[in-house]
């Protein structure tokens, strides 16, 4: 075990997938300069520009500002031999490649009768929370949950981080992964070998029996310091972390809820449409006999995210508006 | 050129089988057999067979709404695509894509699309992955002047200029977008777009010699393979039905006189005769080739009628490799009778 960051965590499942299967190659713009420290060794700036040694310009591909083209030739590449991982930077730029997300990534295998296989892997970064103003902050993972075809996770830990990329580098279907700014910087004991986590497999973070707090990427660690919070009260907060959106483990949502009676949501998208809402629906369908109180969803409120942090730093999923939503919920 | 004799044939028969196929289908959708939308290549058969013989067997290609002739000119067998049309089981996609969205990838033909455009970046990334593996692989994306306007089209040619991929840009100039002419949207000439971006651009003028496309799209294939990356072809063709079968519009934005002339630069016909001067056949051996074909479009329909409705439940396969619970599905309806 060794001390990583989620930022390391993610360059060092990078390195793992690279070493072992030379069809894996990394895309994306200013992935030679490993400006986000994810293309080095892992461990500080002083690694910058590893990748490119070990692995060459064939496999390190700088690109151009150009997202469409980036998205579909990794897809085409993927459909013709390659396992590309394409870092697109921040997740507010995965618009500029909508049609080939919507229309090739995630139709190609279905349409095409399952001929196709896509194992690609889509890098972004939710840079919420950072003062990044309104085209640099989204947490868009909603809207391509609702794309048929496309298998989503985010990470909310370092070790969920670089076990679940090797996950997705080795599925053969596309999948996208929203990596979140506001986590970079968290460390913890993470195993240098290799592992992987399975997609699809919620984790429990802390057990709990008064309510269930299902929380999504940077909401984990505050759902955490809310439970930590609400035991100084007497009162059980179980927190689950779905991980992988699509597939999502709604059988460990619903056994949770089955054991607890109340669900709290966190969610740090937008409120309508949102994964929260998703899963507050399945709750609402397959085990409405269990809940003892209305869901509460805690999410970022349907407007746009403005650049002064007295404005910004209110939005999101906190451990006191999710602590305000557990004491709702239980009345 | 020098082309051996059986190539010649072979060019005019996957002409042919594009004609007779896409004849079939269009009296298939007026008979109300062929459900949805056919766009039919007739009239470009050249065009779409000249590039296609250019790459070899292993190649791929990309295509777009107009879409039978593009994976027939790869060699793809009939059946299986006619079936596709009907929606039926043994079709090539199983039924899942229907006419806008053919791909048949035993033949390196990794997909139409029904946005015009969309499938150029695929094209590029097949040619990516054919760089970094360097099995010397070329990859040709077709695309009308419709989708020459398209952005990812550049953003593409950029890519495979910078990184020298071995990719053939082939826009299929039919000179309209539905019943938009292609001048009154298109500033400047499309093959001299590729100056822009440090590759050579040819326009082939008569798209209905299909020896002429042959030979410009060979040479942009040379490029590819030798590692000096992609070319763009522009081939001047017309289309000889409506932009999609059955369709009917209010204006006339097709000259009468244009539009005759055109009919007489059949691409069948005039390869046909150069055929028979050229003594690469003879009459009876080129009437003999038009029957096989014939027969080959009859022995598609049969296919395709033949092979039964897919079942329901293949509403649900194919959309991840690994199984993935797909919620809301329905009760599962019947099939067509």
């Amino acid at each position: 075990m060794t001390v990583m960051s989620y930022l390391g965590a993610i360059g060092a499942a990078q390195r793992e997938a690279m070493e072992a299967d030379e069809r894996v190659v990394i895309i994306g713009e200013d992935v030679e300069a490993n400006v986000y420290g994810t293309t080095g060794a892992g461990k500080s700036r002083r690694d910058k520009g590893d990748f490119l040694e070990m692995f060459g310009r064939n496999r390190i591909r700088n690109t151009p500002i150009s997202e469409e083209v980036i998205v579909g030739a990794a897809a085409g590449a993927a459909m013709t031999g390659l396992r590309p991982i394409v870092d697109l930077s921040y997740s507010s730029f995965l618009y500029m490649a909508m049609d080939q997300f919507v229309n090739q990534v995630a139709k190609n295998r279905y349409m095409f009768g399952g001929q196709a296989s896509l194992p690609v892997v889509f890098r972004s970064a939710m840079f919420y929370g950072l003062n990044t103003g309104a085209h640099h902050s989204d947490r868009p993972y909603p809207m391509f949950m609702n794309v048929p075809g496309l298998k989503i996770i985010a990470p909310a830990s370092p070790s969920d981080a670089k076990g679940l990329l090797r996950s997705a580098v080795d599925s053969e279907d596309p999948v996208l992964t929203f990596e979140a700014c506001p986590l970079w910087g968290m460390k913890e004991e993470v195993d240098e070998a290799e592992y992987r986590i399975p997609l699809g497999v919620a984790r429990t973070v802390r057990p709990g029996s008064d309510v269930t707090v299902v929380a999504i990427s940077s909401a984990v660690p505050e759902a955490v310091r809310a439970a930590d919070a609400l035991a100084e009260d007497g009162i059980s907060v179980e927190v689950i972390d779905p991980r992988t959106l699509v597939p999502l483990d709604t059988d460990a949502v619903l056994e949770s809820v089955a054991r607890t009676g109340r669900l709290v949501v966190a969610d740090p998208a937008h409120r309508t449409c949102s994964a929260a809402a998703e899963i507050s629906a399945v709750v609402a369908e397959d085990a409405f006999d269990a809940l003892k109180a209305p869901i509460v969803r805690v999410t970022t409120p349907d407007t746009q995210i403005p650049f002064s942090p007295a404005l910004e730093k209110q939005l999101y999923p906190n451990r006191d508006n999710i602590a305000a939503a557990v004491r709702r919920v239980l009345g | 050129m020098g082309l051996a004799p059986e190539v010649l044939l072979e060019m005019q028969r996957r002409m042919l089988r594009i004609r007779g196929f896409d004849e079939r289908a269009s009296k298939m959708v007026k008979r109300g057999f062929i459900p949805g939308t056919v766009h039919t290549s007739i009239g470009q058969e050249a065009q779409v067979v000249g590039a296609c013989m250019a790459l070899g067997e292993s190649d791929y290609m990309t295509g777009n709404h107009r879409s039978h002739g593009h994976p027939i000119g790869k060699g793809s067998p009939l059946g299986p695509l006619m079936a596709e049309l009907v929606g039926k089981s043994g079709g090539v996609c199983g039924g899942k894509g229907g006419s806008l969205h053919l791909a048949d990838f035993s033949v390196g033909s990794l997909g139409e699309s029904g946005i015009v455009g969309s499938s150029i970046p695929i094209a590029v990334g097949a040619g990516l992955s054919a760089s970094v593996l360097g099995n010397k692989r070329v990859s040709l994306a077709f695309f009308g002047d419709g989708a020459a306007n398209q952005g990812c089209l550049y953003e593409g040619m950029n890519l495979a200029g910078v990184w020298k991929l071995p990719v053939v840009f082939l826009c299929e100039n039919n000179q309209y977008a539905l019943s938009t002419p292609a001048h009154t949207v298109t500033s400047g000439v499309i093959a001299e777009r590729a100056a822009g971006f440090g590759m050579p651009g040819v326009r082939v003028e008569d798209g209905q010699d299909v020896l002429a496309v042959y030979e410009a799209v060979n040479t942009a294939v040379e490029r590819a393979r030798a590692g000096e990356g992609p070319s763009l072809v522009e081939v001047v063709t017309y289309r000889f039905h409506e932009h999609s079968e059955g369709l009917r519009l209010g204006t006339d934005y097709r000259d009468a006189e244009e539009k005759a002339a055109w009919l007489q630069r059949d691409p069948i016909v005039l390869f046909r005769r150069w055929l028979a001067e050229n003594g690469v056949a003879s009459d009876a051996e080129l009437d003999a080739l038009e029957a096989e074909v014939a027969a080959e479009v009859d022995a598609a329909e049969a296919f395709a009628k033949d092979s039964p409705y897919p079942d329901p439940a293949m509403a649900f396969a194919d959309l991840y490799t690994e199984p993935v619970p797909i919620r809301g599905a329905v009760e599962l309806i019947g099939a067509p009778a």
